[in-house]
């Protein structure tokens, strides 16, 4: 139940776009259809669901401070948490080429679906973002670190499903020329970010 | 390329004036707005961003443009994403240890910096096919730009949010005077929530296109 709830809540009440910005660039740049935006979102909920829980273990067994004290004693006052930023960018660049060829080998169904979208994905901020919010969090087991990652995902996956779905009707509107394309992305985005405002209570 | 070409031609003054608005990495580029929106909440978080952000561009723009004829094209993400790693690292530690607060309220934002498209953006489509000193100027005009995009965006978010502006070094400054509240005025709370930054965003980017026509997207 208590995972229940903290899908929930990382996918509306901390919506990754609505909340934080994450993602945004990928965000706009590939939400012209619904189609592609339902490949990008798949994805996203795909390697956020790997590179979250690895980062989590990263970080409990080897980069916080006396993580190392299952080394040995001399280990125990060690803190490298200063080298997080590097080693999650490590991981996350590592796993998604890894996700990228162990799709292609074993599910070319959805290689051919999800494929081109995998290497954008190393430099989408709602990854990085992902396990720099998980280091924050300080989850208890690496059960809640997944079920962390797939909610976050997920809250994109919708995000960019909604958008796209209504940049299509919105062609056919008589959208002021200055604002055509991204301008009205971001006020739509910004309408929908009212919205979402209601799972914080407001 | 027999002549040197001046530090400061028209070549490479445009290199800097152009980011600044019709090629706005924000506005126009679409690049870099996780962190544009974020952290505009108060004046003075968004200028130490801007700082940190012109930092790593013009360091990474330099490091990638001296490398560029040794970095293999197969691997070369991985590279570029070292390289600003560790740039992002450096900004992160002397952040932490001159101004804390401020280091707090960016929290993982500062971390962000390494998948700000903006920076990506750049090496990849400048530096890595540009010499030093052009890729400087690029990065100091996108750097630029950002910080502008950053610097009105935080301006209209604090001032009618909080009626305050907070400038580094000045403390907060009362904007709106108390006379004004005294007949009825009151703070639009509203304006400090994220939504309003993608509103006043998009209201940027339609008094920059009307005008420049040119720039107007068919769909």
């Amino acid at each position: 139940m208590e995972l229940f709830n903290l899908f929930i809540k990382s996918a509306f009440a901390e919506n990754m776009v609505f909340t934080f910005f994450f993602g945004m660039c990928s965000y706009l740049a590939v939400s012209k259809t619904v189609k592609t935006a339902v490949g990008l979102g798949a994805a996203v909920i795909f390697v956020l669901g790997i590179t979250v829980p690895v980062n989590y273990l990263l970080q409990t067994y080897i980069l916080a401070d006396g993580a190392l004290s299952w080394l040995g004693p001399d280990y125990a006052e060690l803190d490298l948490s200063f080298l997080s930023f590097i080693m999650f960018i490590a991981v996350i660049a590592a796993m998604v080429q890894l996700v990228e060829m162990v799709v292609e080998k074993f599910a070319p169904a959805l290689y051919g679906a999800l494929g081109i979208f995998l290497p954008l994905i190393a430099v989408n901020c709602a990854i990085l973002g992902g396990s720099l919010f998980m280091q924050q969090k300080n989850f208890a087991h690496v059960g809640e670190a997944t079920v962390y990652g797939l909610g976050s995902g997920f809250g994109w996956f919708l995000a960019i499903v909604l958008i796209a779905a209504i940049r299509e009707k919105i062609r056919y509107s008589d959208v002021p020329a200055p604002l055509r394309g991204v301008g009205m992305a971001f006020i739509l985005t910004g309408l929908m970010g009212l919205a979402f405002l209601g799972f914080l209570g407001f | 390329m027999a002549e040197k070409e001046a530090l400061f031609s028209k070549k490479n003054k445009k290199l800097i004036t152009d980011p600044l608005n019709f090629n706005n990495p924000v506005t126009i580029q679409v690049l870099g707005i996780c962190s544009a929106l974020a952290v505009t909440v108060q004046m003075d978080n968004a200028l130490i961003m801007s700082f940190a952000v012109l930092f790593v561009l013009v360091i990474g723009n330099l490091t990638v443009s001296l490398m560029r004829n040794m970095i293999p094209s197969r691997i070369k993400i991985i590279v570029q994403l070292v390289i600003v790693a560790s740039l992002v690292i450096i900004v992160d530690q002397v952040l932490q240890a001159f101004v804390y607060d401020v280091s707090k309220q960016l929290s993982v934002f500062v971390g962000l910096i390494i998948t700000n498209c903006i920076i990506m953006g750049r090496l990849e489509a400048f530096a890595l096919g540009n010499k030093p000193w052009a890729s400087i100027m690029d990065g100091v005009g996108n750097g630029l730009g950002y910080g502008l995009v950053l610097v009105v965006v935080a301006f209209f978010k604090e001032v009618f949010g909080s009626g305050t502006l907070t400038i580094p070094g000045m403390g907060k400054l009362q904007i709106i005077p108390e006379a004004i509240y005294e007949m009825g005025y009151e703070d639009n709370g509203l304006m400090l929530l994220p939504p309003s930054s993608l509103i006043i965003v998009a209201i940027y980017i339609w008094i920059q296109k009307k005008n420049n026509p040119e720039l107007i997207e068919s769909h």
